[in-house]
């Protein structure tokens, strides 16, 4: 598991199975707080303060990146020929900025 | 730079190929791969930008809330679905090796997806 193509392949699998989970908790806690329509003061309300929620979705938006951007450059790789180590890291940081992005996002809902 | 695993099914040659349900399964877990990890940074950022307050975040809700972004929120949802049960197609082959009934799978991934996406149209719609 020495080369980048593997290591990222292990992350991808790896952030696969807890997005597998995470969308599906995603997706009901969506239906359920859809039902009856959506008003600010009620989201905050219920998220403020909610600390291990905001460990989940930093744990999601960490994975998704990740996910996205590993998934990305394996399509670059295919489609478009863009490989090698420089690209790679390209990825792993156009990755880890779109998580942050997310927490960043999280935090806000959780905690600003 | 070698790939790990060989479970992947290897990119069809001839036409015929293109026409197996394995074949129509990866593309539509490419695509949807593809069109999620484009909108991913879309969505922190508007979430991101949403939630300076209530207020904000209120206004946000309202200009939302139209018929048209509601249809891009079931589609967004239909795609994480499809994406979601792609994957778990390709994680049981290559983990759990279940390539037997290969057809049977890309059905079961297909009935996932839609059974989440008619859930989901109940619901908001």
């Amino acid at each position: 598991m020495g080369a980048p193509g593997a290591r990222l392949w292990a992350v991808q699998r790896i952030t696969a199975a807890f997005l597998g989970l995470a969308v599906v908790v995603h997706l009901v806690t969506i239906m359920l707080a859809v039902r009856g329509g959506l008003s600010a003061t009620e989201i905050l309300e219920r998220t403020r303060g909610a600390t291990l929620w905001f460990g989940f979705y930093a744990a999601f938006a960490l994975c998704a990146g990740l996910h996205g951007a590993i998934g990305l450059r394996n399509i670059a790789g295919e489609w478009l020929g863009w490989r090698g180590r420089r690209m790679d890291g390209l990825w792993l940081a156009i990755g880890l900025l779109t998580a942050a992005f997310g927490i960043r996002a999280a935090w806000g809902l959780y905690h600003g | 730079m070698a790939e790990p695993m060989t479970a992947r099914p290897a990119p069809p040659r001839a036409g015929r190929d293109r026409q197996h349900p394995t074949y129509l399964a990866f593309l539509v877990h490419r695509i949807s791969g593809l069109l999620l990890a484009l909108f991913l940074p879309l969505h922190f950022w508007a979430l991101g930008q949403a939630l300076h307050g209530a207020a904000a975040l209120e206004g946000f809700l309202r200009w939302t809330d139209t018929p048209l972004f509601k249809f891009a929120d079931w589609g967004l949802v239909v795609l994480l679905a499809l994406h979601l049960a792609g994957g778990l197609r390709v994680m049981a082959l290559e983990f759990l090796g279940w390539r037997a009934r290969q057809k049977d799978m890309v059905a079961a991934s297909a009935g996932i997806a839609i059974a989440a996406a008619i859930l989901f149209l109940l619901n908001v719609g």
